[in-house]
């Protein structure tokens, strides 16, 4: 009897800490219709902020804590708001959701760039005194926590029915621009709401730190608690957001009481917030589609398919040299790149022609290479079974929220990759806690690949194809299908296209290539564990995707050396690891709402190079025709040169190119020198 | 029977009810229109009618059968098209790919296969936007626009089309030939329903009209008996006193035609 009560009464301290970051969470949502995933990385900052001022600089508790609700937090929400979030709430949902991972990845690299990895520790209010209730001992910090949590849900009540601004809220709920006519002020309710939310998620953040510490990682995540709970409010009640907040942490207490603590179930504790998340999203109504928010986005130029076919002979060339010319662990790396750039053409897919987000494409490629590994068959046979599989558990996840649109969608594969990574990865039957297990290197029709430059170049030759893959699709009536339901899926419904189905497919499809390249991964590093496909890895990919250039192909091969060199950075410069995030975070924020990215800078580049010099280069250096076969030797691979200057596929990225008998070439790979620069 | 039957609709939102029980029809080989004063409830109607609102109450009934509660695309392919007041032109193809995206949804998954060519081009002639065709579609100009979302629903050989404001961002000699293009494809049998703001437009090409106001259908017959009903008159001439300034292009043809 009394484990129940002390259980119950632990449940409700943690529901009432994801009440009160969820119930931001809603505010911040419901007036600007920008989801932040960001939330609980506010959350992690403010809490890290408020130690640094009682714990580090001294100050009393109140003090601190008025500082931290009253000025710091609030001023962050406002200047979010203000500079950041605002007018995304009328564009696609990818947008949004782009940038506030840029914002997550970013508040998390500032947090270790500020406060570097060191034990801290932040004592809870009154940490002397508590009250008995029968046998069970409830702290002061925990009944604090819930009373908080009553004046935080009775304040909201008051704010929203009883004042001005309070009606104006939810007015612009309804409609912004009517309120804009009447009178109202859209953009001081935004700046309100957010000053509010993100002083909600600091609260909540500084309940929560004496229980599970001072963590970049696990207060950060606490936001898919916090997702979980608004999700049961529809992101609008705030009543049901309390509700759901108390239910969640109820039922994560109980699991943690109840629920066996050995064996392939244990990773069930672990996962019950995102089950949760789950469930409550599987079980949401039909969405409407909706009408009046298309924005047609200035893609990547299509290359014609002869000169996708020329520059993609013509990084295979490249990569051809480099195995030659570099030593096994910077070959290594390129291999990683090659991976990384696969996984990044499964995201032109989905994201860059598709619209939707994928907050866990890493775990595609789990599944791929654990498939891989798990099958034992190093052949294609093998490797093809292994996307299969990945495609299928994409299309499962896609499945249950056949009914809903991007938003839900993209917090469901959150959810998924959480519940893969605690559940799947880490059980017995897959890597292990801990664990690896040994993937064998593909062999193409009975010819093995054991040298590392070999298996390299057949890691370009798959990158090629399937960019070519990608391309040839888009070219073709399924690709622009993918493109209109983009821009209008209302349109395309009132054509009598199912998009459900589609959308599935997909995501299926685009799992399948993630998956794909996580079988490729494996064989390349021979051993492969759990800590290969972290769901956290998933978000700089997709930072860097769009930062990249999620339009086009080209941006993908720049994307993958890009998120390759990430970990070099940081380990060359330890003391800046966390500025790599905050500026890899910072700069997917501000390059977010163009989703052609970089590659499409260069696109630029190399049309006014083309105008300037393009003919003056082909008056002296005749054109030649079609790269032909040999493929160990860059210099001879050549493409057009009229075709050169204008990079529409795939070897843009690489640190060199083998077509240096072109000046404007050499010009354009200053640029991307300067652009890894300036990012790095 | 009639083609489209709109039986007691309604729809509310929030404490507002915007359409309020109302109850029309339109017929095959007819032109239709839906007028009426701003938010009188004429969009609401057409996205209960495509499927994009679900209705509080009330029954939508298309070539016969029940289709309240089929989806969306559905509805579409029982052979039911729209174009839209805000448009939704799929703002990064061309001009020539967004019909041909029509025409191959239209043809289902063979289409999505083998893609159709020939008659693409054929539909951009018939509407007068040819010279558009390798344009991309966010570039037009907005009338165009219009008309593009009018060939990319021919594209899928609708029965009934549904135009919200057709002629909108239209010259006048642009809306002199819409107007002989939907005679003519009324005459082909197609049923059009119409949201039309320009009167003149509506009354000399609609052999039937609807006239709805705060979502209650005021009046229905042929264009001289609605012209002449003294409700019909009372919701223009009201709203033009109440909102002097809310469209005075639109309102001053409106009333002249009234009067």
């Amino acid at each position: 009897m009394s484990t129940i009560l002390s259980f119950t009464i632990l449940g409700l301290f943690t529901g009432a800490a994801y009440a009160i970051a969820a119930s931001g969470l809603v505010l911040t949502y419901t007036t600007t219709r920008v989801f932040n995933i960001a939330h609980g990385a506010f959350g992690m900052v403010m809490a890290f902020t408020f130690w640094d001022f009682s714990q580090r600089q001294g100050m009393p508790t109140w003090l601190a804590l008025i500082l931290v609700l009253g000025v710091v937090a609030p001023g962050i929400g406002w200047f979010v708001q203000r500079f950041v979030t605002r007018g995304l709430g009328e564009g696609p949902v990818s947008v949004s959701l782009v940038v506030t991972v840029g914002l997550f990845v970013g508040l998390i690299g500032v947090a270790q760039y500020i406060w570097p990895p060191a034990p801290r520790t932040l004592p809870p209010f009154l940490p002397d005194k508590g009250v008995q209730i029968g046998s069970t001992y409830v702290t002061a910090h925990q009944i604090i926590t819930i009373v908080l949590s009553a004046v935080v849900a009775a304040l909201l009540y008051l704010l929203l029915n009883r004042t001005r601004i309070g009606t104006a809220m939810r007015a612009s709920v309804d409609n912004p621009v009517l309120l804009q006519l009447f009178g109202g002020k859209p953009d001081r309710v935004a700046s309100l709401s957010w000053a509010i939310g993100i002083s909600l998620a600091a609260l909540a953040g500084i309940l929560l730190t004496p229980v599970i510490g001072l963590s970049y990682f696990d207060l950060t995540l606490l936001v898919i608690n916090a997702y979980a709970a608004a999700m049961l409010g529809r992101l609008k009640s705030l009543p049901l957001t309390f509700v759901g907040a108390m239910g969640l942490g109820v039922l994560q207490s109980f699991a943690v009481a109840y629920l066996p603590s050995q064996g392939n179930l244990a990773g069930l504790r672990a996962v019950v917030p995102a089950l949760f998340l789950f469930v409550v999203i599987i079980l949401m109504p039909q969405a409407q589609l909706r009408i009046g928010q298309v924005k047609g986005i200035v893609s990547a130029p299509l290359p014609s398919f002869p000169r996708s076919i020329g520059w993609g002979i013509a990084l295979i060339a490249l990569v051809a040299f480099l195995t030659v010319a570099m030593s096994d662990a910077n070959l290594l790396l390129v291999g990683t790149a090659a991976t990384y750039a696969m996984v990044m053409l499964s995201l032109v897919l989905l994201t860059g022609f598709g619209g939707h987000v994928s907050l866990a494409q890493f775990t595609f490629a789990g599944v791929g290479a654990l498939a891989y590994a798990k099958l034992d068959e190093p052949n294609l046979y093998g490797l093809f079974l292994s996307a299969l599989i990945a495609a299928i558990v994409g299309a499962l996840v896609a499945l249950p929220v056949l009914r809903l649109t991007g938003l839900y969608l993209a917090l469901s594969t959150l959810a998924f990759g959480v519940l893969m990574d605690k559940m799947v990865f880490q059980a017995d039957f897959a890597f292990g806690y801990n664990g690896t297990l040994k993937a064998d290197r593909l062999s193409v029709l009975g010819r093995s690949f054991d040298s590392l430059g070999g298996y390299v170049l057949v890691m370009a030759t798959f990158f090629v194809l399937m960019a070519l893959f990608l391309l040839l699709l888009r070219r073709g009536p399924l690709g622009r299908v993918l493109i209109a339901m983009r821009d209008s899926p209302a349109a395309c419904g009132t054509l009598g296209l199912d998009m459900r189905w589609f959308r599935v497919a997909l995501f299926g499809l685009s799992a399948g290539m993630a998956g794909l390249a996580g079988g490729l991964f494996a064989g390349l590093r021979g051993t492969i564990g759990a800590a290969d496909f972290q769901l956290f890895n998933s978000l700089p990919l997709l930072l860097l995707a769009v930062v990249c250039g999620v339009t086009s192909v080209t941006g993908a091969a720049l994307g993958g050396v890009g998120l390759m060199l990430l970990p070099v950075l940081q380990s060359s410069r330890p003391e800046l690891a966390g500025l790599v995030f905050a500026v890899l975070g910072f700069g997917a924020v501000a390059l977010g709402r163009d989703p052609n990215g970089l590659a499409n800078q260069l696109f630029t580049v190399g049309r006014l190079l083309d105008r300037r010099f393009g003919d003056r280069v082909r008056a002296v250096v005749p054109v030649l025709p079609l790269p032909r076969g040999r493929a160990d030797d860059g210099a001879e691979n050549a493409v057009p040169l009229n075709e050169i200057t204008i990079r529409e596929d795939v070897s843009a990225g690489l640190p060199e190119d083998s077509t240096t008998d072109s000046t404007a070439d050499s010009t354009k790979d200053e640029e991307v020198g300067a652009h890894v620069a300036a990012r790095g | 029977m009639s083609l489209l039957e709109v039986d007691d609709v309604v729809v509310q939102f929030g404490g507002v009810t915007a359409v309020d029980h109302a109850a029309f029809t339109a017929e095959a080989g007819r032109i239709t229109g839906l007028i009426g004063p701003n938010g009188a409830g004429k969009t609401t109607c057409f996205n209960v009618i495509s499927g994009l609102q679900k209705p509080n109450h009330g029954t939508v009934r298309f070539d016969g059968r029940s289709i309240t509660r089929l989806p969306v695309h559905r509805r579409a392919r029982r052979g039911m098209g729209r174009t839209f007041q805000r448009l939704e032109a799929f703002g990064s193809l061309t001009v020539r790919d967004n019909v041909r995206v029509a025409r191959d949804i239209a043809r289902g998954i063979g289409g999505l296969v083998r893609p159709a060519q020939a008659d693409v081009d054929g539909l951009l002639e018939q509407v007068g936007i040819a010279a558009y065709a390798d344009e991309r579609a966010d570039s037009i100009p907005t009338g165009t626009a219009r008309l593009l979302e009018l060939a990319r629903c021919l594209a899928s050989e609708p029965k009934l089309l549904l135009l919200d404001e057709p002629s909108s961002g239209l010259d006048e000699s642009e809306t002199d030939a819409f107007g002989e293009l939907l005679a003519q494809l009324a005459a082909e049998g197609r049923g059009i329903l119409m949201v039309e703001h320009d009167m003149d437009l509506v009354m000399s090409v609609c052999d039937d009209i609807h006239v709805l106001d705060f979502g209650r259908v005021i009046a229905s017959g042929p264009p001289g008996e609605v012209r002449a009903n003294p409700q019909v008159q009372q919701a223009y001439l009201g709203y033009s006193d109440a909102e002097p300034a809310a469209e005075p292009s639109d309102l001053t043809q409106e009333l002249e035609v009234v009067r």
